[in-house]
């Protein structure tokens, strides 16, 4: 089980570096998917224990909404911005992937000193959520198009997900699905917010959005 | 006299050519052609072996010792590389580094030799391929590193023969992290077609045939066996770290090992068919994610 679990956590790491290696904009729609079926996997197994109905929700909801419901609205969106891949975001795409490895062995040092409380169903879970936090912040900061941002918030929320289902046993379901419908809903208002720049500028480059300032 | 130790190497510069020729046969398969025999590269080599070879005035000795060194060196990788069960000719801690030196010298040499030739071509493609091997050397170590940690053992006998299903179930994230890493090695180092295309000649982009152009008869057939021994080594090193079945049966073992090779030859082709060759400036980038794989599995070890 905890081999298993180890091995969800590398394939993890090794869907984080290829959304900071990867250009094209639908690849990355469908990495973020992968990953967010993987965690609903995670969660499904993390708590194998004591699995009850309110895990299985989490874990099910999760994988509905991360594997089919956002990458189709993301995709929908980006068939409607006539965007292929992501020009020269401001950090290039090899000292992206080298931080994204450094992020790795960062959290690696950072876990192992962090106090929580209880312990993480694998050693490795920690690290990971904190990688993911970090590749989606950074994915955020350092691409133009308002997709890959989009997509930076939603792996974002995927590290605080991954840290949830490993460490809070005891969160009430009540919040995690609140996350989830919050997510949703952010989702929603990016793709049409993604729509509306695109329309106006003929392109979703937010580094345009900067003419709005006379 | 270590006898057993001879089957490997022995079974390897026979069985090389036909590792190509199945991986001939299954893109042939993907488009649709029958492809040529299984064999042909046997037949080639024989056709090149019987030719004279013709060398320009204006090539020195470093030219001649090009295709002595490609076919040399890997023989001598051959011995150091435990194989199905069966154990390396000379085996002593650290020698996983003499294998990456064994093959970077014969890398070095086939520099040498096309930049010998003077010609402008074969000095483009030396350049390329120090590039790339230059990018592709660390994260060949890094892997052996990892495996060597994770094995216990600092000799190729403890990290190719000695990995067990017990280390698997221990160190299965950090196996995997190695084996993806030494297969995207496996396919840069053997030109193969993320990186470099094969099957193409006279093309801007190519690497590894820019460099064997003025190359003929005997020394090409060197060239190309040594390529061919090349190929076998890495895979047989995969095939360690990634299949250790220790059944304890000689036969078995040796029979899941060139089932494992075959299977791996299929994958190659797959690959090959499937991908198509990325552009000269991605390839530093696919060779940074194969060692990005090497370092966070190392990362993983010494955690």
């Amino acid at each position: 089980m905890r081999v298993l679990l180890d091995t969800l956590m590398v394939l993890l790491v090794f869907t984080n570096l290829r959304l900071l290696g990867v250009s094209r904009l639908n690849a990355s729609i469908r990495t973020v998917a992968t990953q967010g079926v993987l965690l609903g996997i995670v969660a499904l197994l993390a708590n194998s224990g004591h699995l009850t109905l309110r895990f299985i929700a989490i874990g099910l909801a999760g994988i509905a909404l991360k594997g089919v419901v956002f990458p189709w609205l993301l995709l929908r969106a980006l068939r409607g911005a006539k965007v292929r891949r992501e020009v020269e975001p401001f950090v290039g795409y090899v000292p992206s992937v080298l931080a994204g490895v450094g992020s790795f062995l960062i959290a690696l040092w950072v876990a192992g000193r962090l106090p929580l409380p209880g312990t993480a169903a694998s050693d490795l879970l920690v690290p990971t959520s904190l990688s993911i936090l970090f590749v989606g912040l950074f994915l955020v900061v350092s691409r133009k198009k308002a997709l890959s941002q989009a997509l930076g918030y939603l792996v974002f929320e995927n590290g605080i997900y991954a840290f949830g289902v490993g460490i809070a046993y005891e969160a009430p379901a009540l919040v995690e699905l609140g996350i989830l419908l919050d997510v949703f809903v952010a989702v929603f208002v990016m793709g049409i917010t993604v729509f509306h720049i695109s329309r106006e500028f003929d392109s979703i480059d937010t580094t345009r959005l900067a003419t709005l300032k006379e | 006299m270590n006898t057993p130790g001879l089957v490997g190497p022995v079974v390897a510069l026979l069985a090389a050519p036909l590792f190509l020729g199945v991986i001939h046969r299954t893109k042939a398969v993907f488009a649709g052609r029958n492809g040529q025999p299984m064999l042909q590269v046997y037949f080639d080599l024989a056709k090149l072996l019987r030719k004279g070879a013709v060398l320009s005035r204006t090539t020195t000795g470093v030219f001649a010792l090009g295709p002595a060194v490609a076919i040399g060196a890997p023989i001598a990788a051959l011995s150091l590389l435990p194989q199905a069960g069966f154990p390396s000719l000379i085996a002593f801690p650290g020698d996983f580094v003499l294998l990456a030196a064994l093959l970077a010298s014969a890398r070095f040499l086939t520099m040498a030799a096309a930049l010998d030739t003077g010609s402008s071509f074969e000095g483009m493609g030396a350049s390329r391929e120090a590039t790339f091997s230059a990018l592709a050397e660390p994260v060949l170590l890094l892997c052996l590193a990892a495996a060597a940690r994770v094995s216990g053992s600092a000799s190729l006998t403890g990290i190719v023969g000695g990995l067990t299903e017990a280390d698997w179930q221990r160190g299965a994230p950090v196996l995997l992290l190695v084996g993806v890493a030494l297969l995207g090695v496996l396919l840069a180092e053997n030109s193969r077609i993320p990186v470099d295309d094969p099957a193409t000649h006279l093309e801007l982009t190519m690497i590894h045939e820019v460099m064997v152009l003025d190359h003929g008869g005997p020394d090409l057939a060197w060239i190309q066996w040594g390529a061919a021994l090349k190929l076998w080594v890495m895979g047989a090193l995969s095939v360690g770290v990634m299949l250790p079945i220790r059944t304890g049966s000689a036969w078995l073992d040796a029979a899941s090992f060139l089932a494992a090779m075959a299977g791996l030859a299929v994958a190659i082709g797959v690959i090959e068919s499937t991908i198509a060759r990325l552009r000269m400036a991605r390839v530093p980038q696919f060779l940074i994610g194969a060692g990005a794989f090497a370092i966070v599995a190392i990362a993983l070890i010494l955690r």
